[in-house]
């Protein structure tokens, strides 16, 4: 199963820092998560992309996951060279990752 | 309790136009607030001034403005924007003549102060870059502009001003400012700040707090995105907000799209800086109250940072771009083929002459035993003038005759490219002034 299947996500961009939420679709996941989608997992997922640390913060009254990470965005979404400057993609490349079962 | 009705009628320079005349129109507003001022906007506005006085604000703002005025003046709605950009003083005299042509009189006040180019010059030996560390000294500014607060909008709105246009504010200060005004908040109760800065933050980029951005095929469908309706929010005296859209408008607002929209852009949930307040995101709690309805309470600040965010505009370098599309069997082959001869004909002209193949490895890393029907090759490189920026494209056009079997379909650019950089800069160093146009 990948996250794809059981949470959303939405990029976001400051400077060369990417914001990448992760939202379970049903609140009760959010523990779940919270144990198997650790910062150091998303860093190595990233890891081509994301050269800098990755921060992971929780926000239990939303049940959601906020993954803020440094260095992400081949030095900024002004002078990027990449395809998709703003990292926006990268969301949908966090989904990819798989998870075991509950 | 009094509540105050705040639209959101665009969330970057670039949005439709339509979403916020249904606002004006059908939203029972008091106010209406375009956001259209990016990083990069204010930088490329500041050229355009340079070039003619008159020039340097949105272009889009009569565009966006005339069908609005009519209906914002019928209504009793107030405007607020940041689409003044680099000359907001030309911004209300453009909407003066459009007003006047329309037979309409309205008051319309322009916010200056933000722009501290001569500040940021004079002192960028002792400017750090918050991205880099290195001193500002090492660039070029083109643009320097503070992020005003919503104290900057205060005198406008206490003067009755039918429109208040502004360059840079920082986007959810665009919102909390009528909210201070109506219901005389203190600026420094940070609980009820931090509590309309949220409000602001979940507005201000329009759309996708009602679905755009936030679509997708199976579990997150969208009904009428061609006709998306933009969030309007029934703010009371505590911060606390009703937020939803217009009936009968495409689009939806759930806890999903509210969450989304939430996190978004957000570096440090508990401590979420304006010019205003720091504003703690993490007590925020989102509850359905009906359809396309959502209560947005809970949230509280603390004290406002002590100096200002100013962004830096300069002239970074030139990009060249160019493209081409294979397809059939071994199409990737014949497009990475085509990506070394690009290679060695100037790869050692370019710092970093980058190859993407789009529909493989163009966002992400590729996957082993990639089998693509088609394939479009991306070259790009920076360059420092724009005639070697124009060489990029010129080779990928010149691989139709001299380049692998197939190719079709090239686009080349070369565009100069204006980056940003960020530096605090002292309070007291902004003299925010306030000027009145009548039509």
């Amino acid at each position: 199963m990948k996250l794809y299947d059981i949470a959303h996500s939405r990029a976001g961009d400051k400077g060369n820092t990417s914001t990448l939420s992760l939202i379970p679709y049903k609140d009760s996941d959010f523990e779940w998560l919270c144990r198997e989608i650790t910062a150091d997992k998303v860093s190595k997922h990233l890891q081509a992309l994301v050269k800098g640390t990755v921060t992971r913060y929780e926000l239990p009254l939303i049940a959601s996951l906020l993954f803020v990470c440094e260095d992400a965005l081949d030095t900024g979404v002004t002078t990027s060279l990449r395809v998709d400057p703003h990292g926006k993609t990268l969301s949908s490349f966090l989904l990819e990752i798989e998870i075991g079962d509950r | 309790m009094k509540t105050i009705r705040i639209g959101s009628g665009a969330g970057f320079s670039g949005d439709r136009i339509e979403p916020a005349i249904v606002l004006a129109e059908k939203g029972a507003l008091d106010y209406l607030v375009l956001e259209c001022l990016a990083e990069r906007t204010i930088a490329l506005a500041q050229k355009r001034k340079l070039q003619d006085p008159s020039a340097g604000y949105d272009i889009l703002l009569e565009k966006r403005c005339r069908p609005l005025l009519p209906l914002l003046a019928a209504n009793k709605v107030r405007l607020i924007s940041n689409m003044g950009a680099a000359n907001p003083l030309a911004a209300a005299k453009k909407l003066q003549s459009t007003a006047n042509e329309l037979g309409l009189k309205l008051k319309i006040a322009a916010v200056t102060g933000d722009d501290v180019l001569e500040y940021v010059r004079q002192h960028a030996g002792n400017l750090k870059a918050m991205e880099t560390g290195g001193g500002i000294d090492t660039y070029t500014p083109v643009s320097a502009n503070a992020y005003l607060g919503a104290e900057a909008l205060l005198p406008a709105l206490a003067s009755g001003a039918d429109i208040i246009i502004t360059g840079r504010v920082a986007d959810p200060s665009l919102f909390l400012a009528p909210m201070i005004h109506e219901f005389g908040w203190q600026l420094n109760d940070w609980q009820r700040l931090g509590q309309g800065t949220v409000i602001g933050h979940l507005l201000e980029c329009a759309g996708q707090l009602t679905g755009g951005y936030y679509a997708d095929t199976n579990k997150k469908q969208v009904p009428g995105l061609a006709h998306l309706g933009f969030p309007l929010a029934a703010v009371d005296a505590n911060g606390e907000a009703t937020i939803t859209k217009v009936e009968n408008t495409g689009g939806i607002i759930n806890s999903a799209t509210a969450k989304e929209q939430l996190l978004y852009e957000v570096v440090n949930p508990s401590a979420y800086l304006t010019p205003d307040v720091s504003a703690d995101f993490t007590r925020v709690q989102i509850h359905e109250a009906g359809a396309d309805l959502i209560r947005v309470t809970g949230s509280s600040g603390t004290d406002r940072p002590a100096q200002l965010k100013a962004s830096v505009g300069y002239s970074a370098y030139y990009l060249g771009e160019g493209e081409i599309t294979y397809g059939g069997t071994d199409c990737l082959q014949r497009a990475e083929l085509a990506a070394a001869i690009i290679h060695e004909r100037i790869g050692a002209q370019f710092e970093d002459v980058r190859a993407d193949i789009i529909g493989v490895q163009s966002l992400y890393p590729s996957k082993q035993d990639a089998k693509p029907a088609e394939v479009r090759l991306r070259i790009a490189a920076r360059a420092k003038n724009i005639e070697a920026a124009m060489l990029i494209g010129e080779e990928v056009e010149a691989l139709y005759t001299n380049g692998p079997a197939g190719g079709g379909g090239v686009r080349k650019s070369a565009t100069e490219q204006i980056g940003i950089v960020s530096c605090l800069v002292p309070r007291d160093i902004i003299k925010i002034e306030t000027h009145y146009f009548e039509s």
